[in-house]
């Protein structure tokens, strides 16, 4: 079976234009059903990391320019449209900074609840909890 | 000095914050007196700002950081209803300061300057959220408040631990939905200011890509403000809670989200679009629901605090059918509500901690003659209580009349229904908590913390129980001046004409 050459265009062209944002989306929802699908407190909150750098991945996606060059200020390049858009980098990174401090705390609450109730899985924590 | 004012209601709390630790090293208390003297300054400015923006007519007061001009730069925007908003949230932060103190008398410096760094950046993350003109700052500031909010349940002890790290992970889900809500309206627009998106957006509110991001903002605020069918972190949340830091965290940190949306729906889209509307649809169904719920579910309750959340998930429901309304009225109601509500909630919440200071109790079966053990307190009891169901002088009747109103003006009488029969159910769990107070006989009590002279509680207990019940009355008597001096100044431009 031979695939038409109008076929591979649309693929060509979905891949082009939408395909980094389809994967994005899947790692997206891949994080979230991660989180709501696992019963153990630790493998949720991985889960939960990779549904904040699909998120990530989404804003750098869009600033990518084809032919762009990294935004310095050389004297010589002065046409915007040369450079890649810096700003939604620069937003990322509070981003990362952000979902560092959160993972941070996780783990604290984490330990402490291990401590307490001697394990991280949620039904066996639940069940003890109750007493 | 007073135009630093809108930054100084951020910037006194966190540097407070960041010293607290510092100086309860050197002695005990001197971290949590410099924690209460910044939120009494931020206090101040904020009451100064909220005059400024009064005596101006309304004229929104623009703080440039670093005066970098928008939209390059952040810049903090307050009207009217920002102002108020941030007096509230301020004042309520003041008084859970003062309130918690006794409950920390016993623990040691590190505990006590973690609790205030905590509570004083709670109060940094719920201001800024409310001033800033920014989304991504919006983004930053929702994150510093969930942050010190999730160590603030988690000191509230063993099950409090459990609830935070529930409330973590659900609350990430917002704050990343928020994100990629914003990262449209940045791909679309190629601006994070929020007057300036909303200007350029103007042409393009038909794109599809707006449905998407109406759709993440309801989500996203929807988990954070608690509106029902994403309630589900939040009776844990509230219940098992520091009881010290309950009244800022029930009364506060759940309205603002709930704020933020009908900024971002009526300020920057603007209610008139299709997409808009059909979202504003969906938060009024689900508001509705979310009261009648609530309600339900509070009557079931025996845990004092547990009763409390569901009704705060009724409550957000009234906000949710105001903007939903989107009339003058609708939205004067919802935003009168969101302040009254902090007063509400949080005295209720002082109450409970009170009792639960003195005997270690919140089970309301348990309550039994408590107004002769503790009058003052049951005073506000009654006072909160009232204002809940909605009786006429306390605050709480004014916000519902105003709902009612903009329901009626616009012939929506399924939201006039909902609400009469949720004020009904209101009725049927407050007056259960007050029949257990006054007709019940008195229970075998363990008093943990004995009363050392002749008032019921310590003093700086007290004080924030007397003060928010007279808060409630003072919010009704004032409604008028409210309304016309503050809030109807601050409506979008829409309604002004």
């Amino acid at each position: 079976m031979t695939v038409s050459a109008s076929t591979m265009d649309v693929l060509n062209n979905f891949l082009a234009t939408k395909g980094i944002y389809s994967l994005v989306l899947i790692l997206l929802f891949l994080g979230m059903y991660g989180m709501i699908v696992s019963n153990n407190y630790m493998k949720k909150m991985m889960a939960m990391n990779v549904m904040q750098v699909a998120v990530i991945f989404f804003f750098l996606c869009f600033a990518q320019k084809e032919g762009g060059m990294i935004p310095i200020l050389d004297g010589i390049t002065t046409n915007p449209d040369l450079y890649i858009n810096p700003l939604p980098h620069a937003l990322m990174l509070t981003a990362i900074v952000v979902s560092l401090g959160t993972t941070g705390v996780a783990i604290a609450l984490l330990m402490r609840i291990k401590e307490t109730f001697g394990s991280v899985e949620e039904d066996e924590i639940l069940g003890r909890a109750d007493k | 000095m007073s135009q630093h004012f809108p930054v100084l209601i951020v910037l006194l709390p966190l540097t407070a914050a960041l010293l607290s630790p510092f100086f309860s090293y050197f002695h005990k208390h001197m971290g949590k007196w410099v924690a209460v003297a910044s939120l009494f300054g931020a206090f101040l400015c904020s009451v100064g700002l909220l005059m400024q923006t009064v005596q101006d007519g309304g004229q929104a007061v623009h703080y440039w950081m670093g005066n970098w001009a928008p939209p390059l730069g952040i810049e903090f925007v307050v009207d009217p209803i920002n102002a108020i908003i941030v007096a509230m949230i301020t004042f309520l932060a003041l008084m859970t300061a003062i309130f918690s103190t006794p409950f920390l008398k016993k623990s040691n410096w590190l505990y006590m300057g973690g609790y205030y760094t905590l509570l004083a950046l709670l109060c940094v993350g719920l201001s800024g959220m409310t001033l800033t003109g920014d989304v991504f700052n919006l983004y930053v500031y929702l994150e510093i408040a969930s942050l010190s909010g999730y160590g603030l349940i988690a000191l509230g002890g063993n099950k409090g631990t459990l609830a935070a790290f529930r409330y973590l992970l659900i609350g990430t889900i917002a704050a990343s939905l928020y994100l990629l809500g914003i990262g449209f309206l940045y791909a679309m627009t190629g601006s994070l200011n929020m007057a300036d998106l909303s200007g350029l957006l103007q042409g393009q509110m038909d794109s599809p890509l707006i449905a998407m991001a109406v759709v993440l903002f309801i989500a996203a605020f929807g988990i954070k403000a608690a509106l029902f069918p994403f309630h589900g972190w939040q009776p844990d949340a509230y219940t098992f809670s520091h009881p010290g830091a309950a009244p800022l965290i029930s009364g506060a940190m759940s309205k603002v989200p709930a704020y933020a949306m009908l900024r971002f729906f009526f300020y920057l889209f603007g209610a008139q679009h299709l997409f808009v509307q059909h979202g504003l649809t969906v938060i009024g169904v689900l508001g509705a629901m979310g009261i009648i719920l609530g309600s339900v579910m509070a009557i079931a309750q025996d845990d004092f605090r547990r009763m409390l959340a569901y009704s705060s998930v009724a409550q957000i429901g009234y906000i949710a059918v105001g903007l939903a309304i989107g009339s003058v009225y609708g939205l004067i109601g919802a935003v009168l509500h969101v302040v009254n509500h902090a007063f509400m909630k949080g005295s209720l919440f002082m109450v409970i901690g009170g009792i639960q200071y003195r005997f270690g109790e919140f089970r309301i079966s348990q309550l039994g003659q408590l107004h002769k053990k503790m009058p003052l307190t049951v005073v506000t009891l009654c006072i909160a209580a009232l204002g809940m169901i909605g009786i006429p002088p306390t605050g709480g009747f004014f916000s519902k009349w105003y709902i009612m109103l903009g329901a009626m003006s616009t012939e929506q009488y399924i939201y006039v229904a909902v609400l009469v029969i949720s004020s009904l159910l209101n009725a049927v769990y407050f007056f259960r908590v007050l029949e257990n107070v006054f007709v019940n006989p008195s229970p075998a009590l363990k008093e943990v913390n004995p009363p050392s002279g002749k008032l019921e509680l310590p003093l700086q207990m007290l004080i924030p129980i007397v003060v928010m019940g007279l808060g409630i009355l003072v919010l009704g008597f004032c409604n008028a001046s409210i309304v016309d001096g503050i809030i109807k100044l601050g409506l979008p431009e829409v309604f002004l004409r």
